[in-house]
């Protein structure tokens, strides 16, 4: 065996500079003896540093820094209670997890130390930094996800929490009476009615930008994009000064879709705009070039190529005005019973039911709340997951 | 033979392309015609919006003059209208977003594009995305109903140790023997915490996408000098990446300065102007706006209008400041959120 080794007693660090196989370098500092022999320690590098062989994996950790990591973290969990349960009075959650967290990365730091140099240490502590930064953020996404959940499972599993509205239930009414149909209902209804009006707007405007183009293009691309800025509350105070307090306009749900409608459409007249730019100009050319008109190359080359991506800008610009909350709660008024006409008077949605009920400060209404707050995530999350299994076929293809 | 073929493209006298027919077709026409009515509709409307906002606050301007930024409190009845304090409010509680949410999207960004497994980087790609879909009120529910105990213990905590520093002294006494937990909850700590939440998906979007795109063979000469991982995140990805972590930073900035919901749950709504963000009770001008539009008069709703276009403003400028910076990086394409 004449492949390059690399001994981990020598080089403790878990980068191998080694790009591929042949040109992997063999450590400086190995002795001569032991190149060629194949000893234990490199085991696990044989049969990958063929010359031919695969691509050689660029960070590997071997099974004893594994176990070092191993050994530094759970000696950190055990020090951090000594320390915050026995030796200091500074019980609670918080507090465990960041002495866990500080003294985790000491003792990584002092293992490393003992046969490393500087960099390694470094390397080292910095490696478990950021492990720790993703660890922390997936415990703060999981527990948004799953503290909604649990609050709201006690109201969520009932039937007629789909099936009936508020009316007459009183706040302490047990979870069999009631449910939020009308908020469903209602946040269907103002989502749908912005949709309506955005997808012409939003798509025709990108197809304006993307393939018209001309100056009036850029005057159009700048404000929109501009426009993106206007913050959600911003544009419900808009609606609401000139459609309830001008025009004089009930609160409605038509007012709350056309709130969301002003908030959704430079988003996703951006989002279009971005996908129909990726399309490639080769396509338009050769539609052109074999005679198809402008309009023709459009609808029957730019737009169906597009097409995975433009629904994804969609749906994700539906699933924002879905959970948009400040928009409807400047215009379109609370209901408690179920209301399917846009412009018969207020008018009830999923997050301003769940606004409204959570500062009601009842127990049993904030429970329902949550549930509310359930209904909500998991539509959402559905119409994630879609745009990304419509996105899906795109990346295929590519 | 010869001479006919050399003698044929001579026959051409000017030497001009041949004219094509550069007249839109009738269905063409109809295409440009109606995309660039759809275009300037959406113009009109969204340019619309921006105008009314500013012509609304120039009554406002004129009435109150510069006072308006500076007045602190909001008293319609006795006709002293400012956003003095929520202007300090709304950036106190988005510099807190940011403090927190800056590092975590740094390193979050960094694990995807550099210490995930391969295999993990599509389905964390996504996590991100997913997490900025999560709806604001949620998180706001998240940070009132679950985040308020514990943080009221860290803010206690900071208070009692680090309240020599103006920015951790909250107006109670710490090392009283029942210290009075009310005056360290609904703080712009705790509306920044959960307001971090909503910014640190889109910066660590931005940042990620910008530290994919490092060279490979910078790093990878990187690499071959001897450098440690983090040598090479600290000498290459960092400073290739520094227009998407300053754009995205950015961005997630513009995006917390408009957060509403969150914000006008956790708060107790309160005017003054202070720079205390763990003691109880701040203002930011979304909250301001939400809180107050329904009891508003004319007067009262045309402050409310300028002050949502200073809101706006604000907005704009952070993120076109943004946008330029994170477009002059040398990469950075579709950098959008």
């Amino acid at each position: 065996m004449s492949a390059p080794t690399v001994d981990p007693d020598l080089t403790p660090t878990t980068i191998v500079p080694a790009v591929a196989a042949p040109q992997a370098p063999t450590t400086d500092a190995a002795p001569a003896s032991l190149r060629g022999t194949t000893s234990v320690r490199t085991a696990p590098s044989v049969g990958k540093n063929d010359v031919d062989g695969p691509r050689r994996l660029l960070r590997s950790t071997t099974a004893e820094q594994r176990f070092v990591q191993l050994g530094a973290w759970l000696a950190a969990v055990a020090l951090a209670w000594l320390v915050t349960d026995r030796l200091l009075p500074w019980d609670g959650a918080v507090a465990f997890t960041l002495t866990t967290f500080v003294l985790g990365l000491l003792i990584v730091g002092l293992l490393t130390a003992v046969v490393g140099t500087g960099p390694e240490v470094v390397d080292r502590v910095m490696s478990a930094v950021v492990h720790a930064a993703v660890v922390l953020l997936g415990l703060a996404l999981l527990s948004t996800v799953l503290f909604i959940f649990l609050r709201g499972r006690e109201a969520l599993f009932h039937v007629n929490f789909f099936t009936h509205d508020m009316e007459g239930v009183g706040p302490r009414d047990p979870f069999t009476r009631g449910g939020i149909l009308h908020a469903i209902v209602g946040s269907l209804i103002q989502v749908g009615i912005a949709v309506a009006i955005t997808i012409p707007l939003g798509i025709g405007t990108a197809i304006y930008m993307t393939e018209v183009g001309g100056r009036l293009a850029r005057i159009v691309r700048t404000v929109v994009e501009a426009m993106t800025a206007l913050p959600s509350i911003v544009a419900g105070l808009f609606i609401y000064t000139v459609a309830i307090v001008t025009l004089g306009l009930p609160s409605s749900g038509l007012a709350a879709a056309l709130a969301l409608a002003v908030m959704m459409l430079p988003i996703i007249a951006r989002a279009s705009d971005v996908v129909l730019r990726v399309v490639p100009g080769s396509l338009r050319e050769a539609s052109l070039a074999l005679g198809a008109s402008r309009w023709r190359t459009v609808w029957h080359v730019v737009l169906p190529t597009a097409r995975p991506g433009l629904a994804t800008a969609v749906i994700l610009g539906v699933a924002r005005g879905v959970g948009e909350t400040s928009p409807v709660l400047l215009t379109s008024g609370s209901a408690t019973f179920l209301v399917t006409n846009p412009t018969g008077g207020v008018m009830n949605s999923l997050p301003l039911y769940i606004y409204s009920t959570v500062r009601s400060g009842e127990p049993l209404e904030i429970a329902r709340a949550f549930a509310a707050a359930s209904v909500l995530l998991g539509l959402v999350l559905t119409l994630f997951v879609v745009a990304r299994l419509l996105a899906r076929p795109r990346k295929g293809t590519r | 033979m010869t001479t006919v073929l050399r003698s044929e493209p001579a026959r051409v006298d000017v030497d001009e392309p041949r004219p094509l027919a550069t007249e839109l077709s009738g269905s063409d026409r109809t295409f440009v015609l109606s995309t660039r009515s759809i275009a300037v509709t959406v113009l009109v409307i969204t340019g619309g919006i921006g105008l009314f906002l500013a012509w609304s606050a120039v009554p406002t301007m004129q009435r109150y003059g510069l006072g308006f930024l500076t007045e602190t409190q909001w008293e319609p009845e006795s006709d002293k209208l400012g956003i003095g304090a929520v202007l300090v409010g709304t950036f106190t509680v988005a510099s807190v977003a940011l403090v927190v949410a800056f590092p975590l999207s740094l390193l979050a960004a960094l694990y995807i594009a550099e210490y995930a497994p391969p295999g993990l980087r599509a389905p964390l790609t996504s996590l991100v995305d997913l997490m900025a879909a999560v709806p604001s009120l949620v998180y706001g529910l998240w940070g009132f109903f679950l985040l308020k105990p514990y943080v009221a213990d860290v803010a206690h905590w900071l208070h009692q140790h680090l309240g020599f520093i103006p920015i951790f002294r909250v107006d109670t006494d710490p090392d009283a023997a029942v210290w009075d937990r009310s005056a360290y909850t609904a703080s712009a700590f705790l509306a920044g915490l959960a307001v971090a939440m909503m910014v640190i998906p889109m910066a660590t979007a931005v940042m990620r996408q910008v530290f994919s795109q490092t060279p490979p063979g910078e790093r990878e000469a990187a690499f071959a000098l001897g450098a440690t991982h983090w040598g090479v995140v600290r000498t290459v990805v960092l400073p290739f990446g520094r227009g998407g972590i300053i754009g995205g930073t950015m961005l997630g900035l513009g995006r917390a300065l408009g957060e509403t919901i969150a914000v006008l749950l956790i708060i107790s709504p309160s005017f003054d102007l202070k720079f205390r963000p763990l003691e109880i009770g701040t203002n930011t001008i979304s909250a301001l706006i939400a809180g107050r539009f329904g009891e508003a008069a004319d007067t009262q709703l045309a402050a409310l209008l300028a002050a949502g276009f200073v809101l706006f403003v604000i907005t704009l400028v952070i993120n076109s400041l943004a946008a330029m910076v994170v477009a002059r990086s040398r990469s950075g394409a579709g950098a959008d959120a």
